[in-house]
């Protein structure tokens, strides 16, 4: 008899249990600080302080969010078709190719053309490389799980070969490309808002940001107001029910996996187009992968993926600061730190829901 | 050899799952060495009383007594080691494995698997021989059949000591012939000194073979009554607290033109057996036509094959007289043709229980533009159709926004009923109405399809209750292993007749 599924009223659900889940997370990486000989709360304060203290620091915050966004929605979107896409990394990289391609084949172009063909040739980079592992599960059943990772692999290997032998600067011996045309760059927010008499200080936070908020509406709209979100969380609910109502749960899949890899390539967008204006040599950072805590933390939601992608942007900024001031606590200690919250938000929230449901159980009196 | 304590003795459970009351103070008492039967309504509680008393649920109030000592059961081994043994409706069994393994699994005693294999084996033949239950100490559990499977489940029990024994609707997956062993084994059961509780819903069952029967209703113990002073008619009234009409009254059929003909359809499953063989039916306007058969002789995949689920190997579908191609037989594109299926299995396939009411009442119409612009779905009007839809069909509580999950059995499917029915079908493709469905629910179910054959819908109905095909059908086919082994006209059978040519006693032969 397999344990009953814990129902909680949807706010619970929904804020309730990821706040437990971080509270969780912190008061351990706060053990693991005291244990190096650190205080937490001092450490707490650098973090937020450097996360969120200062314009600049908050720049740089919105700038990780933004790719902790495209990847936690791409994750989303391949959930609620019950597909597990871990593929952001090699989708996002094929993006950055298929981007960079754009730029430089159509250098010519104005901006108000190459902007949104690059772009768009991003989304079908990345839709790409997410479909033949859709392909794949839907007419020969090999697992996405299995063939997104091995796929991350290829990428990961294409992009060096394309940097080293045919993208890159002539004479150069970095593998990169040559930089984009001026026109092709994303407006860094700055600049934007210093237009409108604004002073900000530089950061890497650029349009790519809208656009990634744009996103979050586009995918809400596609996943709970569309016929084809309908037909997508059916086959990822119980696709046995999708297939008696006539929806192909085999087109579906490669569909949502096709929407999942687009969004992916967002990350390429707000890192090639947006920060550093070519293509550089795993740009993708461990992103993708991220991008799975921030979607599970969210519920899938587009509202939580956003509020998860701006924790992970704050864990980002605030650790780097935090490292900066404390020499103790290393990049390592805030990697440790941020994979404690991943493990909490992700792998431990069954342990919250139950402890959630007995305690709303009690307060109800019942 | 009846002590002096009752076997079982509950008293003033209570157990509420959330706002539900599942069980309200009931009390029952059941006498050693009897068959004590519980019948009620799907919802009335009896599962989860006897859960309570196996051990899956903890009891929010109340004391149970086992041959007179208060017990706490908070496992399922704590009523292994107080002598319950329970039956499940879904048996508990490991397929690849044999029987022995099977009946020592929980149960090895030790970290080597020989001795305890050994001493099963012993004991089986002893309780094999004590209680006339031949079976195969080797034989492979999968690959019995389903009258075997239980009796494996009830070994399993004996052999852990059990000596009260909980049976969960146990003739659901039986012949009427399989059923009439089960209850020479309960009455064997009985004269040996143990206890057997009969969960049920099928008065027949109740009164051919218990002692004594309790009544639930609503989370209420309402009746418990000698056997003997009772009839079906009596606890039919109590499980409902208002006289229902068992049979159903309908009108002489008026039949029309063969809108659905199936001619020589095989199929095949991917294991490669021949699951449905040279199947050829034809049903009228304005008749319903019911498959009597046991579960897992061809039934279901009859119904996929008409539905468009399954492609067969061979044979010919035509509806309204045209032949249907490969391509034409998906479900979207049948139910565009008229043809609408209320499938066997509404949670696994008829249903997404993880949406609301809502959403489910448009699952397969989900691209009819009456419910959104464009590739948009408007909410509200989803709502509205489903609002719709839950008042017509007296859905309680009517909620479209309420997780689907949330809703009774009988709720559920009127959900499923609705949403079928309101389309006009052509051809209703009809598999187990109502199952797990309460008798109020049953009634307004078979209310509505007789509704629908008076208008002229072709109907085919596949049910494991023998007694609902019969009461509905106007024609009733035959299914024993994949083949149509007969016909009858509803008016020309009877339930032994129909039962000789579900075990597939040739027509000839007979």
């Amino acid at each position: 008899m397999s344990a009953a599924p814990i129902d909680l009223p949807r706010w619970a659900d929904t804020a309730l249990v990821p706040l437990v889940s971080v509270a969780a997370a912190l008061v351990v990486a706060g053990l693991v600080v005291l244990s190096i000989g650190e205080s937490p709360l001092e450490a707490t304060a650098l973090l937020l302080k450097g996360s969120l203290g200062s314009l600049e620091g908050l720049g740089f915050t919105l700038y990780y969010t933004t790719n902790f966004i495209f990847t936690g929605l791409a994750v989303a979107v391949a959930f609620h078709a019950g597909l597990f896409n871990i593929g952001g990394e090699g989708q996002a990289t094929i993006a950055g190719i298929f981007a960079a391609l754009a730029c430089l084949w159509l250098a010519p172009l104005p901006g108000i053309l190459l902007v949104p063909l690059a772009i768009l040739a991003a989304a079908a980079g990345g839709a790409l490389w997410a479909f033949i592992p859709g392909y794949l599960q839907a007419t020969r059943g090999s697992h996405v799980v299995i063939t997104t990772i091995m796929f991350n692999f290829i990428a990961a290997t294409l992009i060096v070969y394309l940097l080293v032998e045919v993208m890159g600067k002539a004479g150069s011996m970095q593998p990169e490309t040559p930089d984009f045309p001026k026109q092709a760059v994303l407006t860094p927010i700055h600049e934007l808002l210093g237009a409108f008499g604004l002073k900000l200080p530089s950061t890497p936070l650029n349009t790519a940001f809208l656009l990634a908020l744009a996103s979050l509406v586009a995918v809400w709209a596609l996943i709970y107001r569309s016929r084809l979100g309908y037909a997508i969380r059916t086959v990822g609910a119980n696709p046995r029910a999708a297939a008696y109502a006539g929806i192909s749960p085999a087109r579906i899949i490669m569909v949502a996996m096709a929407i999942s890899g687009a969004l992916a390539g967002g990350l390429a967008v707000n890192e090639a187009m947006g920060v550093q204006h070519r293509l550089v040599l795993d740009f993708t950072a461990g992103y993708g992968f991220v991008g799975i805590a921030v979607a599970l933390m969210g519920r899938g939601h587009p509202v939580g993926v956003g509020l998860a992608a701006l924790l992970f942007g704050v864990l980002y900024q605030g650790g780097a600061e935090l490292s900066f001031d404390k020499p103790t606590i290393t990049r390592d200690m805030v990697v440790v730190i941020g994979g404690i919250v991943i493990l909490f938000a992700g792998a431990l929230d069954g342990l919250f829901r139950r402890l959630v449901a007995s305690v709303l159980a009690v307060g109800r009196g019942g | 050899m009846t002590s002096p304590h009752p076997a079982i003795e509950l008293s003033g459970i209570s157990k509420a799952f959330g706002p539900v009351k599942a069980n309200k103070d009931v009390s029952l008492s059941v006498a050693a060495g009897s068959i004590h039967g519980i019948v009620g309504e799907n919802g009335a509680g009896k599962s989860t009383l006897m859960s309570i008393l196996y051990g899956f649920y903890e009891a929010d109030a109340g004391e149970i007594q086992v041959c007179g000592q208060a017990r706490r059961i908070r496992s399922s081994s704590d009523a292994i080691a107080a002598g319950i043994g329970m039956v499940h409706q879904h048996f508990m069994l490991v397929e690849p494995l044999s029987v022995v393994e099977n009946v020592v699994l929980g149960a090895e005693g030790g970290a080597l698997l020989k001795r305890g294999i050994g001493k099963a084996r012993a004991e089986l033949a002893r309780l094999s021989q004590e209680y006339g239950l031949a079976i195969d100490p080797d034989a492979i559990v999968g690959e019995l059949s389903v009258g075997l499977q239980q009796r494996v489940e009830i070994l399993k029990a004996l052999y852990r000591g059990a000596q009260v024994l909980i049976l969960d609707e146990p003739t659901a997956v039986l012949t009427p012939a399989e059923a009439d062993q089960l209850f020479e084994l309960l009455r064997a059961l009985k004269a040996q000194g143990k206890t057997v509780i009969l969960i049920t819903h099928k008065l027949r069952e109740i009164m051919a073979v218990t002692d004594r029967v309790s009544v639930m209703r609503r989370g209420e113990m309402v009746a418990h009554v000698e056997t003997e002073r009772t009839s079906p008619a009596e606890l039919a009234e109590a499980m409902v607290g208002r006289r229902v009409l068992l049979r159903v009254e309908k009108s002489p059929r008026q039949r029309g033109a063969p809108v659905l003909e199936a001619a020589g359809l095989t199929v095949i499953d991917e294991r490669g057996c021949e699951t449905l063989r040279d199947a050829s039916l034809t049903l009228h306007e304005g008749e319903i036509v019911g498959i009597a058969g046991v579960a897992g002789n061809g039934q279901s995949e009859l119904l996929d094959v008409l539905a468009g689920l399954t492609q067969p190997a061979r044979g010919v579908i035509r509806l309204g007289g045209q032949i249907l191609n490969a391509a034409d037989r998906n479900p979207a594109n049948l139910r565009k043709l008229g043809l609408m299926h209320i499938p066997e299995d509404r949670l696994r396939t008829g249903l997404v229980t993880a949406f609301a009411a809502a959403e489910n009442a448009i699952l397969g119409y989900h691209d009819d533009p009456a419910f959104g612009r464009g590739p948009f779905l408007s909410p509200t009007l989803v709502e509205q159709h489903a609002r719709t839809g839950m008042q017509d069909y007296d859905v309680r509580p009517v909620d479209p926004a309420l997780k689907t999950a949330k809703f009774s059995g009988g709720n559920q499917q009127k959900i499923v009923l609705a949403r079928e029915i309101e389309r006009a079908p052509k051809v209703l493709l009809v598999g187990q109405p109502t199952r797990g469905v309460d008798i109020g629910a049953i009634e307004f179910i078979h209310r509505r399809l007789i509704a629908l054959r008076d208008q002229g819908v072709a109907i085919l109905l596949v049910s494991v209750e023998l007694e609902e095909v019969m009461a509905l059908s106007d024609r009733i086919l035959a299914l024993c292993g994949g083949q149509i082994t007969g016909e009858r006209e509803a008016v020309a059978t009877d339930e032994r007749d129909l039962g000789l040519l579900m075990a597939g006693v040739s027509e000839r032969a007979a």
